[in-house]
């Protein structure tokens, strides 16, 4: 592998290797989130739904109101808005791991909206011959709604991820490092092109192998 | 068994079901017929509280349940089976994780689950497909399973939502008989809606007849019969030249 590197990936490596890693604790915090907290979230919003088990009209505005507005904000201006609580929560509103939290947030808010969405290809009637069994709405959710999804599932968690990368980049704003602060700092600001070019094909084939597993593993356990 | 007494439902102003009474009798065939919108599946959803009434009783085994909340309901629904026009089977699930749901729900141990999936699949007919997918079945296997389903957990009843009313002729009669059977052999009281003059005329024991959410008459009746004597295309020629009317609409 390395001989075929190009000299100026080789001259920076142990630099990029440590802005991967600073891509990969943001990215994969935020993927985290979006799993523990955006997959609840987004389950509850459909169940709120009207003529959904919890229709909840009050509820699901607020909710889907609260989820619009994160998704909505340019995210540059949601990090910076974001800071005197960052700074409150982690001590610090600067570096990789105070980056992460203003990340975290849109992570949870993107997966919650695309959770929801592959919740409504669920065919109603199978919610119905849930309910009519006895289920509960613990029931239908982790025998019903998740296995009939899962394909979505994970299609949605793969078009999240990419979009975290894509989050991740301008990190650097406050200094959270990472491959796409790299690619500013040595390649924009020090004008070298061909270290931007180098580390924009390096994002690019993360990107093709997350959305190849994502695609799939999805047609894989896709059994309809 | 399974008794109304005086229920309504009500769609906003429009009254879907006008003050019904209804006694099923405990082992019976009970057809509803009605045209489409009289009224049938909303009487039969509040059965099993699909459908909450607005008004009146639903009485199960003698108790009232119209007013149960959360677990108890559920818990009454475990002991009532229900079967659907669209099956609504799980598609990411084999045939025999389908049918062993109503267990995991009624939180039946592991361990016990087999034997009583087995022993629904073998009931009708299925037990060689027991690791399919439902998409890798035909219509007439679909709604097999989704029985099996519907009876794993011993049901007293079983509520059928015009269980043929996607199928074929031959099909249709080969899932009558295996209802006729679950009555018979397995003594499940069925209730069954159709808007198929003959699927109600060959079961049925008794049959409600339903207009613009009223019961216009109960009848009692002989059943014809499941007629299976014959198969596919033989069947098709039979009815044409007997001028079947297995269809009316
Ligand atoms: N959820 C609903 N909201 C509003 N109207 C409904 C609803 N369900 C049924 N209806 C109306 O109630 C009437 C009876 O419906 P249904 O019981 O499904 O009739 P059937 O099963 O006899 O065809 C129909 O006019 C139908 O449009
Ligand atoms: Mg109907």
């Amino acid at each position: 592998m390395i001989p075929i590197l190009p000299k100026v990936l080789v001259e920076y490596q142990s630099e990029i290797w440590e802005s991967i890693v600073e891509s990969s604790i943001m990215v994969g915090f935020s993927v985290l989130a979006a799993l523990l907290v955006g997959l609840p979230i987004g389950t509850f919003l459909f169940l709120c739904r009207k003529g959904q088990l919890l229709e909840n009209r009050l509820v699901f505005s607020s909710l889907n109101l609260l989820v619009n507005i994160i998704r909505s904000f340019p995210f540059l201006l949601l990090v910076i808005f974001m800071i005197p609580f960052t700074r409150f929560v982690m001590g610090t509103a600067i570096g990789t791991a105070a980056a992460t939290l203003p990340m975290m947030v849109i992570a949870i808010a993107h997966y919650s909206r695309l959770v929801e969405q592959s919740l409504l290809d669920v065919p109603k009637g199978v919610i119905q011959a849930a309910v009519s069994m006895g289920a509960s709405v613990k029931d239908i959710i982790f025998k019903f709604l998740y296995v009939e999804s899962r394909s979505a599932l994970v299609l949605s968690m793969t078009t999240s991820t990419i979009s975290f990368i894509s989050y991740s980049t301008i990190m650097g704003v406050v200094g959270g490092g990472g491959i796409g602060d790299f690619a500013i700092r040595y390649g924009y600001l020090q004008y070298r092109t061909d270290l931007m070019v180098y580390i924009i094909i390096i994002i690019v084939i993360f990107v093709q192998i997350i959305q190849y597993s994502g695609i799939t593993l999805a047609r894989k356990i896709d059994k309809r | 068994m399974v008794s109304l007494q005086n229920v309504t439902k009500r769609y906003g102003a429009f009254k879907a079901i006008q003050s019904i009474s209804l006694n099923i009798k405990p082992g019976e065939i009970h057809g509803i017929i009605g045209a489409s919108g009289a009224g049938k599946s909303t009487l039969l959803r509040m059965m099993n509280l699909l459908e909450k009434p607005d008004e009146g009783d639903v009485i199960i085994n003698n108790k009232k349940i119209n007013h149960l909340k959360g677990k108890e309901i559920r818990n009454i629904r475990q002991s009532l089976g229900m079967i659907f026009q669209g099956f609504h089977l799980v598609g990411n699930k084999t045939v025999f994780d389908n049918v062993a749901v109503p267990l995991e729900i009624a939180k039946i141990a592991k361990k016990n689950r087999t034997e009583r999936v087995m022993e629904s699949l073998r009931f009708v007919g299925l037990e060689a497909y027991k690791d399919k997918y439902p998409r890798q079945l035909s219509g007439g296997q679909k709604q097999r399973v989704a029985i099996a389903r519907a009876i794993v957990n011993n049901p007293s009843v079983l509520l059928c939502d015009e269980p043929t009313s996607s199928l074929d002729p031959t099909t249709t009669m080969e899932i009558l008989e295996v209802l006729k059977q679950i009555n018979q052999q397995l003594n499940v009281t069925i209730i069954i809606v159709s808007h198929e003059m003959e699927v109600i005329r060959s079961l049925s024991e008794r049959v409600t007849v339903m207009e613009d959410g009223q019961i216009y008459e109960v009848v009692e009746i002989e059943p014809t019969g499941v007629n299976k004597s014959t198969k596919g295309a033989a069947t098709f020629v039979e009815q044409l030249k007997s001028g079947g009317d297995s269809n009316p609409s």
